[in-house]
């Protein structure tokens, strides 16, 4: 039983396989593989149309296929109705029975497993103390806020104990102010319930604060997987720097490739990068800077390790916790560049004021495509 | 000057307000009460001829007098054709509302499923007969169902029968008829329903592991109660009080409140007793069906429907 399930560990719990969805000539999901771990939280990210709904929509099974396949626990789910597939999904909006109490919403899905009553209701029960909804459990969804509808469809959706919870756009409902702890709320009752999740999300901040790992998509393929933190520190392309985070690209030439560091050259002049790329001299690459990776100051660096840049400030900004100014370079390139404030009193720069900009080797990124 | 244009404003306001609510106010103040309380006095004023009628209330010497006669009415529950055509009315009207859920639900949910370029030609070939007579197309049923009409001379040329089956002036021609005027008026409050319907609620419910068929009663026809209530109040009213149909398309078995009402007015000029029997199916039908209405409308209030 122990080897048994030590090797279904191993084994990829969810696993995508050349998944391919086609509206008449539009591939919507094209070509995807992916293998999902047994209680990761794995987002899918992207913009309208990208094909993270409908590569989500067929995980539940209210879509079928062109091609590929699905496999949950190493059996194909192809063709299995969705009444029958072991996962639930929280709808955008919710989709709670507006007829049904929130009790009777989330028995719904009891009810037809034909699960005797006092099961039902003792199940019911957790869900609501899991969910702090005890007191509400007469009420109809019209007569809850936002907040508390999100939680009965958590609710409704985990009572079934699904071994795959899907989370279509979970927070798009919800105003700024509670998004940000309800995806606290949510992240940490899915983590003790155990379960496996794949929810779908235009929202960056909402990928990176609650999945694993995620999936940035674009034109039904992924464009890059990994966890948050190589998305963001480490984008494979001019694409997924730009759409996760702010970001100053830098187009430009390679001029030195070894294995531990090269250098770009651009109209603002030469990039050091601690990092080598084993490319081509003289072919065309990008260079990504960070926002929050700039340094500003008025005196010029002595340390000779650092690359650095004459500018003067365009336009800034005060946000207390931090600022952003607008920085034009030497050749007119505008740059963003935000400087967290770590003290109450820190140099703020004004319009006009002509500075050097440094950032360390270790903080660009080469993009190739 | 602005103190003077604001009031004027207010002015305006207040009485554009009352002439718009006032209007529709008016209209059935107009055409429904003041004729049903036409109606009401007949029923309970005495004549000797059936139409010329004593007055109810008279005014001499300071003495205020009413003198209405509840005769009809005690007359209309001692006979059993009253009470009796009041049953069959129901009856048929009840008949007629079933058939009509039964065919138009599963219509009115085709045309709610289906593509959105679809439904303006789906929705004009519902409402295609009422380009039509009324009138004109109770009559061509005759001569679809009378003996030698097209059903019977279609059977009997292909052999499938010898003599022909009889079905005008029966229950079955009457009611074919009902069904068939009475269906758009079930579609398309049903349809108006149905079309709101978030289908991610089905969705939901198959993801909850309810099958179609279960996702459908458990969910679906639930959701679209306010149109089967709809719906079915436009065929039943209406059905119970039908006069034309059952005269062109029923029988002697068919005997309807309506048709009882005519011939009081008509064949036995007695006034009082039509006005009697129309007063009384008034009360017997609208106004449990009013109650129901309002019970409806405060439960959606209270928001449990």
């Amino acid at each position: 039983m122990a080897a048994n399930l030590a090797t279904t560990a191993h084994k990829s719990f969810v696993r995508i396989d050349r998944l391919t969805k086609r509206f008449g000539d539009v591939a919507a999901v094209d070509n995807v593989s992916l293998d999902i771990e047994q209680g990761e939280i794995f987002a899918l990210l992207g913009s309208s149309g990208c094909g993270k709904s409908t590569l989500l929509r067929m995980l539940a099974g209210f879509e079928t296929p062109s091609e590929g396949n699905i496999s949950l626990e190493g059996e194909s789910v192809i063709g299995m109705p969705p009444h029958q597939r072991p996962m639930n999904m929280m709808f955008q909006s919710y989709a709670l029975f507006p007829h049904l109490t929130v009790w009777e919403n989330i028995a719904f899905g009891l009810k037809r497993d034909g699960m005797p009553r006092a099961q039902i209701a003792a199940r019911v029960e957790e869900m609501l103390n899991m969910v702090q909804l005890k007191r509400y459990a007469k009420r109809k969804p019209h007569q809850l806020s936002g907040g508390q509808q999100q939680r009965v469809a958590l609710a409704r959706c985990l009572a079934k104990q699904p071994k795959l919870l899907l989370l279509d756009e979970p927070l798009g409902a919800l105003d700024r102010k509670l998004r940000e702890q309800t995806q606290f709320e949510l992240v940490s009752i899915i983590k003790s319930v155990g379960v496996t999740c794949v929810l779908v999300t235009h929202d960056q901040e909402e990928a990176m604060t609650m999945a694993d790992r995620i999936a940035v998509m674009s034109e039904g393929r992924f464009i890059q997987v990994g966890k948050p933190h190589e998305i963001y520190e480490t984008p494979n392309s001019r694409f997924v720097a730009d759409f996760i985070g702010k970001v100053n690209l830098f187009d430009g030439v390679l001029a030195i490739d070894e294995p531990d560091h090269c250098a770009i050259d651009t109209p603002e002049g030469r990039f050091y990068v601690a990092h080598g790329i084993t490319g081509t001299i003289g072919m065309d690459v990008s260079v990504a800077l960070r926002p929050e990776k700039i340094g500003l100051q008025t005196e010029a660096p002595t340390d000779t390790s650092s690359n650095a840049f004459r500018g003067t400030v365009v336009d800034s900004g005060y946000y207390g916790s931090f600022s952003v100014y607008r920085v034009e370079l030497a050749g007119g390139r505008k740059i963003q560049v935000a400087i967290t404030h770590a003290e109450r009193h820190v140099e703020l720069y004004r319009r006009g004021d002509a500075l050097w900009v440094t950032c360390s080797a270790q903080s660009l990124v080469v993009l190739i495509s | 000057m602005s103190t003077a244009t604001t009031l004027i404003d207010k002015m305006v306001d207040r009485w554009g307000r009352r002439l718009v609510i006032g209007t529709p106010y008016l209209y059935l103040i107009l055409v429904f009460s003041i004729p049903f309380f036409v109606v009401l006095k007949l029923s309970v004023s005495t004549s000797n001829d059936g139409i010329r009628f004593e007055d109810l209330t008279t005014f001499n010497d300071w003495v205020f007098n009413l003198t209405a006669s509840f005769q009809k009415y005690r007359f209309l529950l001692q006979d059993d054709l009253y009470l009796n055509t009041y049953g069959s009315s129901l009856k048929f009207a009840t008949i007629n509302t079933l058939i009509c859920l039964f065919i138009g639900y599963p219509f009115a949910y085709f045309m709610a499923r289906s593509p959105v370029s679809m439904r303006p030609v789906l929705l004009m070939l519902v409402s295609l007969p009422f380009w039509t007579s009324y009138l004109l197309r109770v009559y061509a049923w005759r001569g679809l169902l009378d003996d030698s009409g097209t059903v019977n001379s279609l059977l009997i040329w292909l052999g499938a029968i010898d003599e022909p089956i009889k079905m005008m002036h029966t229950a079955f021609s009457m009611t074919v008829g009902m069904v068939y005027t009475y269906l758009p008026f079930m579609i398309l409050p049903l349809y108006a329903n149905l079309v709101k319907m978030d289908g991610r609620l089905i969705e939901a419910a198959n993801d909850l592991g309810a099958g179609p068929m279960r996702a459908f009663w458990l969910v679906t026809v639930p959701l679209s109660k306010n149109g089967i209530i709809a719906g079915s109040m436009l065929v039943f009213i209406p059905s119970v009080g039908e006069y034309v149909i059952p005269e062109l398309l029923g029988g002697p078995e068919t005997l309807m409140i309506g048709r009882v009402l005519w011939d009081e007015f008509f064949a036995n000029n007695d006034w009082a007793m039509a006005s009697a029997v129309a007063v009384t199916m008034v009360i017997l039908i609208l106004f449990p069906l009013a109650l129901f209405n309002k019970y409806q409308t405060a439960a959606v209030g209270r928001g449990t429907a």
